[in-house]
């Protein structure tokens, strides 16, 4: 009973502990985007290797939902006669939800886990140590960049995932399931408003300060050598996962009203 | 040469959870001396340096570097005075994803205005001081570990430091090159006059390269002397670490 209540205690505790480092983490990030001089060159590294890199893989993951929504769409709303529907479905669900959420939760398996990587291994190699005698601040050598690039590429990759997302959706109704292109256009077009793209990217925006957040998180404060590496990885990928599908509803309930 | 140390560590605290580490530490460090820390593996050598750069903050206690004291909670500067240190680590924590050239002038790099081929001949010269002319486009990943220590020493030395840190540079290394990068040492604080904190288990190092040396044990540095009274010390903790017995008061825990 006494065992079960420490472990318990011990857990909360932990707990706490990792939401006050990553708030902390959070404040000096913010500070350090004001400061002068500014690491450009570090963030445009960044922004290529959270960007242009994941590129691939967020597409992969677009152009299939985008079609499995045209395939499941289709079947149920054959039951009521609104094959005529399917578009309009591809295209609100793309952009509102699936586009961000499901680009953001590759990007957090992919880039997340290497930042937690790369930067648990500077953590048990002195590296991160060696960055303070030699004068620089840490969290603005490798944290600032990795959170800009996160904000800014991950809609980016939004807006290229939701086009390729439609186009799937597209190809399977009008040349699989035999839906005739204009009216497949015409209620795409017809329903899907401005807000519904512009709301998508700007969840996407705050997704992928998640996943440079808690990448940067995990790998800063590691310890206990290799094996703790291994560990970090894994929780940066978990808790960045959780928390997109949590802020997700959030964001959700509070910017389409 | 002044009367003012250039390092001055007053009852030092340091403790993780409930595993007290340093415990009242008390250390000056005279302009151009060699100072040797001695004492077992994970007795908190390196907590003691990495508080004196500031990596890690103390519990109680002050530390002072050229009269200024670092441990006060408003104290705002302590990157200006980090520049006056330079810093080996034990496995020399070069930058991975950065050439050997970049490593060494990191520090002109972040702070400086200088071009990249003005930095690069200020990197080969520092790697020519420890030997090592030629290597400005390897990767760190190219390099032995005698090797590596040496670019990392090149990298402590950049910026002309007034104080340097050496943890454990001899470990790892077989005795031939442990002994050139004891050379090495003594070869820079004749020719810098740099004073230096070196932490190390290794007797034949400490003898040659310390002005003075000291034990950690227990928290607390627990002897001093030259390397000469060291060598003659008849305190019992000093002499079964320095012939290195495993009978005697210190115990395998």
């Amino acid at each position: 009973m006494l065992d079960s209540l420490d472990w318990t205690g011990a857990r909360a505790l932990a707990f706490m502990e990792e939401i006050g480092r990553g708030g902390m983490l959070l404040v000096k990030v913010l500070r350090g985007l004001v400061r002068r001089p500014f690491p450009m060159k570090l963030t445009l590294q960044q922004m290529e290797e959270v960007g242009v890199r994941s590129l691939p893989v967020v597409l992969i993951t677009a152009i299939f939902t985008g079609a499995v929504l045209a395939l499941q769409t289709f079947s149920g709303f054959k039951r009521f006669g609104a094959e005529g529907l399917v578009g309009t479905v591809v295209a609100l669900s793309m952009t509102r939800e699936l586009g961000p959420v499901l680009a953001s939760i590759m990007v957090a398996g992919r880039v997340g886990s290497a930042m937690a990587a790369e930067l648990g291994t500077m953590r048990v190699t002195e590296q991160i140590d060696a960055l303070i005698t030699l004068a620089t601040d840490p969290v603005r050598y490798l944290v600032v960049p990795r959170f800009l690039a996160g904000m800014i590429m991950l809609p980016f990759l939004v807006v290229f995932a939701d086009l390729v997302g439609i186009i799937g959706g597209y190809f399977v109704a009008v040349n699989v399931l035999g839906t005739s292109s204009t009216i497949y256009v015409n209620r795409t077009l017809q329903y899907l408003e401005f807000s519904d793209v512009t709301i998508g990217l700007l969840k996407a925006s705050v997704f992928g300060m998640i996943i440079a957040l808690i990448g940067c998180q995990m790998g800063f404060f590691t310890s206990g050598g290799a094996e703790g590496v291994g560990r970090a990885t894994t929780k940066a990928v978990v808790v960045a996962s959780i928390l997109i599908l949590i802020s997700n509803y959030f964001l959700t309930a509070f910017l389409f009203k | 040469m002044s009367d003012l140390p250039k390092i001055r560590v007053r009852d030092l605290k340091k403790s993780f959870g409930t595993k007290v580490v340093l415990d009242g530490v008390d250390l000056d460090v005279g302009a151009g001396e060699s100072v040797v820390v001695i004492g077992q593996s994970g007795v908190g050598k390196s907590v003691l340096i990495k508080c004196v750069i500031g990596i890690l903050q103390p519990d109680s206690g002050t530390i002072e570097i050229d009269g200024g004291s670092i441990t006060n909670p408003d104290f705002q500067e302590m990157d200006e005075v980090r520049r006056k240190f330079g810093m080996l680590f034990q496995y020399a924590a070069l930058f991975d994803s950065l050439k050997v050239w970049e490593n060494v002038g990191f520090a002109f790099l972040q702070h400086s205005k200088m071009k990249p081929a003005q930095i690069r001949e200020v990197a080969e010269e520092k790697l020519r001081m420890v030997g090592l002319p030629g290597i400005l486009d390897l990767m760190p990943s190219e390099l032995s570990g005698g090797m590596r220590k040496r670019v990392g020493l090149a990298r402590a030395i950049a910026m002309e430091p007034e104080i340097l840190l050496y943890d454990e540079p001899t470990t790892g290394l077989d005795p031939i090159r442990a002994d050139s990068i004891n050379d090495l040492i003594i070869q820079l604080r004749e020719e810098l006059g740099v004073a230096s904190i070196t932490i190390t288990h290794d007797m034949v190092s400490a003898y040659k390269i310390a002005d003075r040396i000291t034990m950690l044990f227990g928290g607390k540095l627990i002897a001093a002397g030259t390397p000469d009274q060291i060598r003659a010390s008849d305190d019992p903790y000093v002499r079964q670490f320095i012939h290195g017995s495993a009978e005697g008061p210190i115990k395998d825990e």
